[in-house]
């Protein structure tokens, strides 16, 4: 039986979450949200997370009704992600640990969102759709690693969407995100707009600048929330494009969405028809899952340590580069 | 002509039946809608592919590159028939028979393959073909002569299928991107052969005379980008 603790910090969110063999305890979170028009930067991000970290902290050991000394094992993201706001998060855990007397765990970032997911939802062996702010990725499991087989050349899905909701000046609240897909669901009129698949692999890039450059132009022409849809209707179909593809050439019949993209309902929805074509299952969480989390990187680092892994505490260090391939999974054997 | 279709196989994007036009053993691909995407982009997309993929088979026939034949093109239908190799086998599948079968010959057979794919790669990129989807699955082989054994004895051609994602362009960045493509494909795939790429990438390399540093020089920079792409959760 291990209990875990996990602290998470590698962007605008501030997790902490605590885990007893799969069943989460606690799970807290605080959003650093910036006014409409801007986006997240490293020094105030990390800022956010020094102010909230404490309360956060006594909150989720409130909750869980678990003393210090019950838990087994302190984990923390270790990458990727921005550099000052994971270093916030990696202080905290590594003080709590040696006070505590405690091992510590750091854990990569898009393994954690992969085990909380196969978790919460039960699927066994997915392909994993990864879709967040920093990331977009097409993963299967093979041979001890999460191997990428597909994913984006320049900027992340959500990435793009952030941006794009940054030209509309769409509030940031509770995220940039949600408020693009409440806008798409009032759009009718559809705006073809470059729709970029390189085999596995995709690119937003383009369509930022397009809809950058011709913002003026096109809103003329559309309204705010006919963009917003046509944007979502094409760079979701690229999404499910590409996933579909991964099955197709791993043979798979589950799709697992996880990331703070991964709860757009139409995100879901669209991924839900190709599924039910080719007669595959489809696995998705909601916002307390699919967003950034302390409890994910509590979970991962949970079935780590259960397998045996241990980390020294002289590597217990952050990283803003950590590929997901880079992690050996010594936690399944399949 | 008597529709007396048998399905093939239902791909991510594609249906394919067998049948015989015009006393040909013909293969055709049937891109169906997609009720997940916008009907527009569905038909804007499909269109495009269907006449990329025509395109280039076209083009690839002048460079002297296996393709199969093409037939006929029925937008309509959203179809294309070409010509169907009845004894065939991708290049994924070659490759996992060799690891499973363990044959004394394996880094041999792996040798002659990576240059043969290395050097057909570079003649596409040569004709400004950028392929848009090189993977394992997306080349084939047919056997060169009568032989049972063609497989075990390495006596076959490349054929390259699948050009619904090419296009045509001769800029060194989309050669770039087109390597690091199927690089990212075989490392997915075959991660127990490490090494095959590099084979690849010698041959596409040294198979011919034009210039190449650009390329090289692209294809380096997509892959740093590339490597770097794990950002902000």
């Amino acid at each position: 039986m291990v209990v875990a603790i996990g602290f998470e910090g590698s962007a605008n969110k501030l997790g902490i979450g605590i885990v007893k063999d799969g069943e989460i305890l606690a799970n807290c979170r605080r959003t650093y949200i910036t006014p409409p028009g801007e986006g997240f930067l490293p020094r105030e991000t990390a800022e956010h997370h020094q102010q909230n970290i404490h309360e956060v902290l006594q909150e989720a050991l409130d909750q869980s009704g678990l003393n210090p000394d019950e838990i087994d094992v302190v984990c923390y993201t270790k990458g990727p992600g921005m550099g000052a706001p994971l270093m916030v998060c990696a202080i905290v855990a590594r003080t709590c640990a040696k006070l505590w007397k405690k091992p510590i765990y750091g854990v990569n970032h898009c393994i954690g969102h992969i085990e909380m997911g196969r978790l919460i939802t039960k699927a066994n062996n997915p392909t994993v759709l990864y879709v967040s702010g920093g990331n977009t990725q097409i993963i299967a499991y093979s041979r001890k690693r999460y191997r990428i087989f597909g994913e984006t050349i320049d900027i992340a899905v959500g990435n793009c969407l952030d941006r794009f909701a940054r030209v509309l000046k769409l509030s940031n609240a509770p995220s940039p995100g949600y408020n693009i897909e409440q806008a798409a669901k009032k759009g009718k009129k559809y705006l073809p707009l470059p729709y970029c698949v390189k085999g596995m692999d995709v690119s937003f890039s383009g369509i930022l600048s397009y809809m950058e450059d011709k913002i003026d132009e096109l809103l003329k022409e559309y309204t705010p929330e006919d963009l917003c849809y046509s944007l979502q209707e094409t760079v979701f179909a690229m999404l499910v494009e590409i996933t579909e593809r991964a099955m197709a050439h791993c043979g798979s019949d589950e799709v697992l969405i996880v990331g703070g993209v991964g709860c757009n309902e139409r995100l879901q929805e669209m991924m839900g028809v190709m599924c039910h074509e080719r007669e595959a299952k489809i696995f998705a969480t909601d916002e307390r899952f699919c967003i950034d989390n302390g409890v994910m990187i509590a979970y991962a680092g949970a079935l780590a340590h259960a397998s045996g892994t241990r980390m020294d505490f002289k590597d217990a260090t952050i990283t803003q580069r950590y590929r997901t391939d880079d992690v050996l999974v010594t936690w399944r054997d399949d | 002509m008597t529709e007396d279709l048998k399905i093939l196989k239902q791909g991510a994007e594609a249906k394919l039946y067998i049948c015989n036009y015009l006393g040909r053993p013909t293969l055709i691909k049937e891109r169906f809608v997609k009720n997940y995407r916008h009907l527009d982009l569905d038909t804007n997309i499909t269109k495009e592919r269907i006449k990329n993929e025509a395109r280039s088979i076209v083009r690839c026939k002048t460079a002297g590159i296996r393709t199969p034949a093409l037939y006929l093109v029925d937008f309509e239908r959203r179809r294309i028939y070409m010509e169907h190799f009845e004894r065939n086998v991708t290049v994924k599948d070659f490759i996992i028979n060799l690891t499973k079968t363990g044959s004394e010959n394996e880094t041999n057979s792996l040798n002659i393959l990576a240059k043969m794919i290395g050097e057909t790669v570079r003649t596409l990129h040569d004709t400004n073909i950028i392929h848009g989807d090189l993977t394992t699955s997306n080349i084939l082989l047919i056997p060169k002569n009568d032989n049972d054994n063609w497989i075990q004895c390495c006596e076959f051609h490349l054929v390259m299928i699948d050009f619904g994602l090419s296009y045509v362009d001769s800029s060194a960045e989309d050669k770039g991107v087109d390597l690091y493509v199927l690089e990212r494909a075989l490392i997915s795939t075959h991660n127990d052969y490490p090494e095959l790429f590099n084979k690849m990438y010698d041959a596409y390399k040294s198979s011919s005379k034009s210039n190449i540093k650009e390329i090289i020089s692209k294809y380096e920079e997509v892959r740093a980008r590339g490597r770097k792409r794990t950002m902000v959760g």
